[in-house]
């Protein structure tokens, strides 16, 4: 079987985030690359959230999705370093959280600061797409989001937090 | 070997410089999961859901944490012993006893009242956001990788901390008194994070871990910032601390998290899903 680093790449984008299923490994940055030599594929992956309970399962994912495919001589290696931000999710990534109903991150250098009780800018709601919205916990149905509330439409949402 | 009394610690041995890099990761895992596990207790239990899911998620992070240092532990250890069986992090995480945990007494504080543990979460994570500020320049590249990642992390929980500490210290009459009583509580464990050991200092010495005596006057300064807008009393000057975690000495409520959180895997040793 002729191996090419294309195929594989192909291949990997079928594996979805288990939380965000429309999101694929490579939408979300966590695909850093794919080594190929003497048959043996080397798949690079980084980790999100250090906690993040959902890396287990993508790593199981990955693992079974290459199996599907026929490729039995792989290897799975995470690195650490450079740290994962939530700059490198895909613009089609962040299109398809925003129609899944999860408002996307904003870039790190114009809102992740750490001052106490500092606003920021204002999150667009996904459903209405009014600015008018609140935070109501910087911590929401998983690590990576925080929950708002939009003042307009009144409907809660998750934002992923930019990292 | 007798060790002297008061803040000048023994000389260190010879096995003591060979051990520190383990040592010191196994310091800041267990540092990590001690406290994670502590605010864990909380899932279920927190006093509104949103606050719940918080202290949760923030659990969740520290231990997320504390398996990147124990991973690296076990690759240490396992270096060193050729043919031996090897270990993994949940040996490290479960097997070992309260006296090879070498966690900071803070992180094993029981939860108290809410004002409690915020206040606890507060001291440690902005503890840890100028650690891993360091940490992310250690030579050790796999130290300088999991403090890269983690001090994102820690940054979020520090802000939620804090507000907290404000929202509560200037708060009703009701909430600034349980912070006091918080603060009476818990002063006395943070000078022990300042407080170098033999492999700490080791591990600075070889560039690989972090300038307590430089960590200590930022947090200070910091810690006094968030307290005066709490309307809380600034931190004074202490003639004692209570330490001794980080060489394996605990309060004795690290037996109790130990009893809880290992007995699974001491009744069923190997367990799989």
């Amino acid at each position: 079987m002729d191996t090419t680093k294309s195929e594989i790449l192909k291949i990997l984008n079928e594996v979805m985030d288990p939380e965000v299923p429309v999101l694929s490994i490579i939408d979300l940055g966590i695909l850093r690359k794919v080594e190929i030599e003497n048959d043996l594929v080397e798949v690079f992956v980084t980790p999100t959230y250090s906690g993040c309970p959902a890396m287990d399962a993508i790593k199981t994912n990955i693992q079974k999705t290459l199996l599907q495919h026929g490729y039995k001589n792989f290897r799975l290696t995470t690195i650490l370093s450079p740290a994962w931000t939530t700059d490198w999710m895909s613009e089609k990534g962040k299109e398809k959280l925003k129609a899944f109903g999860i408002a996307p991150p904003m870039p790190r250098q114009h809102i992740c600061k750490p001052e106490l009780f500092h606003e920021g800018e204002a999150i667009q709601c996904p459903l209405c797409n009014s600015y008018n919205t609140r935070m109501i916990s910087q911590f929401g149905s998983t690590a990576c989001k925080a929950l708002y509330q939009c003042n307009d439409c009144h409907e809660p949402f998750d934002y992923f937090k930019c990292h | 070997m007798k060790k002297k009394p008061g803040p000048h610690i023994s000389k260190t041995s010879k096995k003591e410089k060979q051990d520190f890099l383990e040592n010191y990761t196994l310091h800041m895992a267990d540092d990590a999961l001690i406290l994670g596990h502590r605010n864990s207790e909380w899932t279920g239990h927190g006093p509104i859901l949103e606050q719940d899911i918080a202290i949760s998620n923030i659990a969740l992070d520290l231990i997320g944490q504390a398996r990147n240092f124990y991973q690296y532990a076990a690759d240490i250890i396992n270096k060193k012993r050729d043919g031996k069986k090897k270990i993994d992090e949940d040996i490290l995480a479960y097997h070992r006893d309260v006296w090879d945990f070498k966690n900071c007494l803070l992180a094993e504080q029981p939860n108290g009242d809410w004002a409690r543990t915020i206040l606890r979460q507060f001291f440690f994570s902005l503890y840890q956001f100028y650690l891993y500020e360091q940490l992310q320049y250690s030579k050790d590249s796999t130290i300088a990788a999991i403090s890269e990642k983690a001090i994102r992390e820690v940054s979020y929980h520090v802000k939620w901390s804090g507000e907290w500490v404000i929202r509560l210290g200037d708060g009703t009459e009701e909430s600034h008194q349980r912070m006091l009583n918080a603060m009476d509580d818990l002063v006395k464990f943070t000078g022990e994070l300042f407080r170098e050991v033999n492999y700490e200092q080791e591990a600075f010495n070889k560039k690989t871990g972090a300038n307590l005596s430089e960590l200590k006057p930022k947090w200070e300064q910091k810690v006094n910032i968030i307290l005066k807008e709490a309307t809380l009393p600034i931190l004074a000057d202490r003639k004692w601390d209570l330490y001794g975690g980080k060489e394996g000495k605990h309060t004795e409520h690290l037996g109790y998290i130990l009893a809880e959180m290992q007995f699974l895997q001491r009744a069923y040793p190997g367990c799989e899903w």
